[in-house]
């Protein structure tokens, strides 16, 4: 026996013994919070530059801010959190913050006004994307020294014109309005990146957890925060791991090794339902899924056109098969529990109706594209539209691409269709009518990508004015109306189909308690979960 | 008259040209039907063919009918046989017209990458030198790519789609090709033939594409038949990972991808487009594998 | 006799040095030149790609301003040629950039995701030697026999196979019906991290570390895409051994040996086996490096974070650094292992000097 032919027996002895090393089912520990989700969006932990759904759920447990919500009670709006109250001037321009005395981060510094002045003009300087939650306000890197600015325990604020100051409020709820620890992320500065880079694996915060570690498109672990100011919280360690997968996410649940898989789709979550010891719930969040069409295109800008469409969708079916349970009809751009939210549903698939719609316009033989992120949700909700707006006599191409590859084509004006979703950026209903119903300037030059009527090349029909006049409106109810009046023109007129909200369908280990991902309006919260 | 008959064929005394090469045909015809695996394989593939051009006489449904109160529904439902998917649609439909896009496929790579391969093999090994170091230095380049990466990233840059995924994998599979025309050229070259063709004043231009390219040919006719296998499946992985034919089409890798979110509960949504490539791809590898057998019966290996 | 000879040799050729440096420096120079190549092409891909790096890093709401900002910070706005430059002359030093997604070295990425493309391709090859060697063998040996239909059968199945459906089902049936190995992943939630890494290798580093809970566990989820992978390797090492050892079995030297009167197994091992070890290092470091740049739909169907679902994440979202990064590192391994098998086939291969 030479050498080689003993590597190969040595070798078949070690995998028989290998073989024979089988795992047994865990279950995740008492003070352990074990989660799936698909996190492959973080690209970085720094508050003043995350702008993703599973950042803003991993920095709302890491930072404080100066009002924030309750988890258990998110209809009560936005509370005190680091501020103890607030007070507005009389020209209702400047909002100063009395910050609670005695809270310190978790590095053991204070939290003081300073910390505060810090962390919101360091999100205007770094101007990363979503800093403009904040500069829309006004604040400029020229300007923070003046508009923001500590003064012994307070923090004024001051905009540049009137707004209604729960608009104001609300945005600091926002995940950049998260209060960092100045002297921590300093000291950890380089080249004058005010901590951007250290921030990015991170955290220098005061909320119930600090960050372990994130490994991209693997895990995020959290460990607890014992002095947090709202008590310790009782899971000591959260982990969050990537799994992408709907199917193994419901094994993995099935079998114990996590307590909560949060990306079932329907066919799993009807399976984990049978399953021992897992419940499902329900939670309405703030995604919109639409469809719009470009006005540029000389068929699809007719108003009988953009009518049309909106009788092409079927809503029931949908709603009642691929997507049964996961999303629900919903046709206007405020999701429902915001402020000035309308629940008007006024279209159901009609052929006919459409038919007659388009023979009015004289349009016939129509071919468009659609685009479509790689997604398979979307690409049946884009399959299905493709079936019915081919009853309508209108040919319907489908290109499925990167959501990247097609996201630029949107932003370049570039696509007929665009099938995709949308989700609001701070809980207030000027984040959705800014972007669906405001657009002060459709040139090409204008180069207002962010703004959704500018993508599809709509000039808003006279919308954008009263869009403009609502969020500086400071009656509640006023302004609610003014958003509902808003919505039924938007709803008739707009080249938009609003077609679904997301309901968030998550599969839970019958133990967890208190689970509250944040409905329309924040991201999860670990802190008050038991199991 | 007795131009067909199996003794003119089996004959070991040709009388022409045409019947020493009919003969040898006929031979390894022979040699090849007794071998039960490869025409195993055949059977299926000329089966294929059979569907593939018969799809809209065969099918039950229409491939593209939605019907969302009858999605997902069993193997063995009524009307339809292999159940159906996630929007409803015909299983054996699907799958029945998915064989026009995989032979579409197939065959399209299967004429732009031997050639593409004979063209810079030939040229190399013909002319040497440094046309020769360059061009098979790029040869080397591409092979040195991770290959599924290689069409990934071609994809990417050019969009998804039937084409351009047969682009990607012909792009992966040529350099193969150039290696075996080169080693061929590099052996004829040298050949008393060719010298003599030479000093008929033959240019390089006429000595390749008249003389060496047919000597070419059959070695990689070979290599083409046991490579089809490997297209089909390179195919199927773009296709799973959504970057080749586009929705609705039904093409088999794209079927997998769709039915894979319903492994758990609709096992047969991902399960049977997946045999349906395995069947294609092993009558495929069969028939090749016996086909060298008959060809070229020392070189088993790959 | 024999050292006057070798003196002789030597003699002749006055420079015994540069008899070696010229192939060395040819090697060398062509290797360089195959990754020049590799690393152009690559970058071209990337910068013609539809997929605007910019909007990687700024998102999907970045405002004009913002989304200029980010174009002159990558560096967009310079000739291509210079950008290619600029890359060329930090990959020299190491230095492969920053991932355009989450503003981490490349380099470190990799050090990262390597370790667990090399544990399961590592694995997988040594699956297929085991079990393909052996079997191409005793094909040859028995040729013809229902053992040899048998072998051939299995090694086309393997060829014919899409990877990521029986992935697919062997996940359903192993993980997902019978509970017998591990999901996908290289380990349970539980065993994340729980060792300290040394080599980045779970298997190793377990051993290392003494802890036989995450060696159990993480053997139990690396036990099925090794299978898969080993099972494309075996197919590939069972028909290349068999063709070896037909043409070894046929010559003259082996049918002297038998009339010798040694035993079947003597000639088998000790005679024809040994004749074919080269030719096999060389098949197998072809499979090995087949598998370590060809997995990357294994790894996707299992999560696995290896480089291949590295790369191909980074692609489709245009994080074009780390496409790179990752596709540098493969090539050179790969033509790496090439020249490694040519250069041991020369050393041990007398016929090859």
């Amino acid at each position: 026996m030479n050498a080689f032919s003993r590597l190969l027996t040595g070798a078949g002895l070690a995998l028989a013994l290998g073989l024979t090393a089988m795992p047994v089912a865990a279950e995740t520990p008492p003070n352990m919070l074990v989660i799936a989700n698909r996190i492959d969006d973080i690209t970085t932990l720094d508050p003043a530059q995350s702008f993703e759904f599973a950042g803003s759920d991993v920095l709302r447990n890491l930072y404080g801010k100066l009002v924030n919500f309750d988890p258990l009670d998110l209809d009560a709006g936005y509370q005190p959190d680091l501020a103890e109250s607030w007070t507005v001037s009389e020209d209702g321009r400047t909002i100063t913050f009395t910050m609670k005395e005695g809270l310190s981060f978790q590095s053991g510094n204070p939290i003081r006004a300073e910390d505060a002045e810090f962390s919101l003009r360091r999100v205007v300087i770094l101007n990363k994307t979503p800093s403009f939650i904040l500069t829309q306000f006004g604040f400029t890197p020229e300007n923070v020294e003046e508009t923001i600015k500590a003064e012994g325990n307070t923090l004024s604020i001051t905009t540049d014109k009137r707004y209604a100051t729960s608009f104001v409020l609300n945005c600091l709820t926002a995940t950049i309005g998260s209060i960092v620890d100045k002297e921590l992320v300093m000291a950890n500065q380089v080249d004058g990146d005010l901590g951007n880079q250290w921030l990015a694996t991170n955290s220098a915060g005061s909320g119930a957890y600090s960050l372990v570690g994130w490994k991209p498109n693997e895990s995020v672990t959290l460990q607890a925060n014992p002095d947090f100011h709202l008590g310790a919280p009782a899971m000591e360690r959260v982990i969050v791991r990537h799994v992408q997968e709907s199917a193994t996410q419901r094994l993995l649940l099935e079998r114990g090794d996590i307590d909560v898989a949060r990306n079932l789709n329907p066919e799993d979550v009807a399976g984990v339902r049978d399953a021992p010891g897992v419940v499902v719930t329900d939670e309405l969040r703030g995604r919109l899924m639409y469809i719009a069409v470009n006005q540029k295109h000389p068929e699809l800008s007719k108003p009988e056109v953009r009518q049309a469409i909106k009788y092409l969708a079927d809503y029931e079916g949908m709603q009642n098969s691929f997507l049964s349970g996961q999303y629900t009809i919903h046709q206007n751009f405020l999701p429902r529990t915001y402020l000035g939210a309308v629940d008007d549903n006024p279209f159901s698939l009609n052929i006919d109706r459409a038919k007659e719609l388009l023979a009015a316009a004289g349009v016939e033989g129509l071919e468009i594209e659609v685009g479509v992120r790689e997604a398979q949700e979307r690409i049946e909700i884009a399959q299905s539209l493709q079936n019915t707006f081919a009853q309508a006599g209108i040919t319907l191409n489908i290109t499925v691409g990167t959501a990247k590859a097609i996201l630029a084509r949107y932003r370049a004006r570039d696509l007929d269709m665009y099938m995709g979703a949308w989700g609001p950026d701070y809980p207030d209903p000027h984040t959705n009518a800014g972007t669906f119903a405001y657009n002060p300037d459709n040139s090409d030059e204008a180069g207002a990508t962010g703004l959704l009527a500018w993508r599809n090349s709509w000039d808003t029909g006279g919308l954008t004015e009263e869009v403009s006049a609502a969020v500086i409106e400071n009656d509640r109810d006023v302004r609610a109306q003014m958003y509902a009046d808003i919505q039924a023109q938007f709803r008739e007129t707009s080249p938009f189909a609003i077609l679904f909200q997301k309901i968030e369908q998550t599969g839970l280990n019958g133990s967890v308690q208190n689970l509250n991902l944040g409905g329309a309006i924040t991201a999860v919260s670990y802190w008050p979960v038991t199991k | 008259m007795n131009a067909l008959s199996r003794e003119w064929l089996l004959t070991d005394t040709p009388t022409s040209r045409m019947h020493a090469r009919m003969s040898s045909f006929y031979k390894g015809w022979l040699a090849l039907r007794s071998n039960t695996l490869a025409m195993f394989g055949l059977g299926i593939l000329v089966f294929l063919l059979a569907v593939a051009a018969f799809a809209p006489w065969i099918s039950p449904h229409d491939p593209f009918a939605q019907d969302l109160a009858n999605r997902l529904q069993p193997i063995g439902s009524d009307s339809h046989l292999l159940g159906t998917d996630s929007l409803g649609r015909d299983i054996l439909s699907r799958l029945i017209y998915g064989s026009r896009i995989t032979l579409y496929i197939v065959a399209l790579v299967a004429l732009i990458a031997p050639v593409a391969g004979l063209l810079v093999g030939t040229v190399s090994g013909y002319i040497g030198g440094w046309t020769d170091i360059v061009l098979m230095r790029i040869t080397d380049i591409f092979l040195a790519f991770p290959r599924l990466v290689l069409a990934l990233a071609f994809v990417a840059a050019l969009g998804a789609g039937i084409e351009n995924a047969v682009l990607a994998i012909s792009l992966t599979a040529w350099p193969p090709y150039a290696r075996i025309a080169r080693a061929e050229t590099l052996t004829i070259r040298k050949s008393d033939y060719i010298s003599a063709i030479k000093l008929q004043g033959a240019g390089p231009i006429r000595i390749i594409t008249k003389h060496i390219w047919p000597l070419c040919i059959s070695s990689l006719i070979v290599r083409v038949t046991l490579d089809m296998a490997g297209i089909i499946l390179a195919a199927a992985g773009l296709g799973f990972l959504g970057l080749g034919a586009q929705p609705p089409s039904p093409e088999w890798g794209a079927m997998i991808s769709e039915g894979r979110r319903f492994i758990l509960d609709h096992w047969w949504v991902a399960t049977v487009p997946g045999l349906a490539i395995f069947t294609v791809s092993l009558a495929f590898n069969l028939l090749g594998d016996g086909l060298r057998d008959v060809l070229d019966p020392k070189d088993e290996g790959r | 006799m024999a050292l006057a000879e070798q003196g002789q040799r030597t003699g002749r050729q006055p420079a015994p040095l540069l008899r070696w440096l010229k192939p060395a420096v040819l090697t060398v120079g062509s290797i360089a030149v195959t990754m020049l190549g590799l690393l152009l092409i690559t970058f071209i891909i990337g910068r013609v790609m539809p997929i605007d790096p910019v909007l990687s890093v700024a998102g999907e709401r970045a405002s004009k301003e913002v989304y200029e900002q980010v174009y002159l910070e990558l560096g967009l706005d310079k000739p291509l040629l210079v950008q290619f430059f600029y890359y060329i002359s930090d990959v020299v030093r190491g230095d492969f950039g920053q991932s355009l997604l989450n503003a981490r070295p490349v380099a470190e990425d990799i050090m990262r995701v390597f370790p667990a493309t090399l544990e399961l391709a590592t694995l997988g090859v040594f699956l297929g030697i085991v079990l393909g060697v052996p079997l191409g063998v005793v094909a040859a040996v028995r040729r013809g026999s229902w053992i040899d239909q048998i072998a051939r059968f299995v090694a086309l199945v393997g060829y014919s196979m899409p990877i990521f459906w029986l992935g697919l089902m062997g996940l359903l049936v192993f993980y997902g019906i019978l509970g017998w190995v591990g999901g996908p992943g290289r380990v349970g939630i539980f065993y994340v991290d729980v060792v300290p890494s040394v080599t980045g290798m779970i298997l190793i580093d377990s051993i290392i570390d003494g802890n036989w809970a995450v060696f159990r566990n993480a053997f139990s989820h690396i036990v099925l895409p090794a299978a898969l992978l080993g099972y494309y390797s075996l197919a590939y090492i069972s028909r290349m051994t068999r063709s070896f050892m037909l043409e070894q079995l046929s010559a003259e030297y082996v049918i002297t040996a038998r009339v010798k009167g040694l035993s079947e197994w003597q000639v088998i091992w000790g005679h024809a086996f040994r004749n074919i070890r080269v030719q096999l290092i060389t098949v197998i470091a072809l499979s090995y490096a087949n598998l370590l740049e060809g997995s990357v739909l294994t790894e996707i169907i299992f999560s696995w974070p290896g480089i291949g679902s590295y790369i191909t994440t980074a692609l489709l979202s245009a994080d074009m650094n780390a496409v790179l990064g990752g596709t540098v590192v493969v090539g050179f391994i790969f033509i790496l292992l090439n020249v490694l098998s040519d250069l041991l086939y020369k050393v041990f291969d007398p016929r090859a000097r």
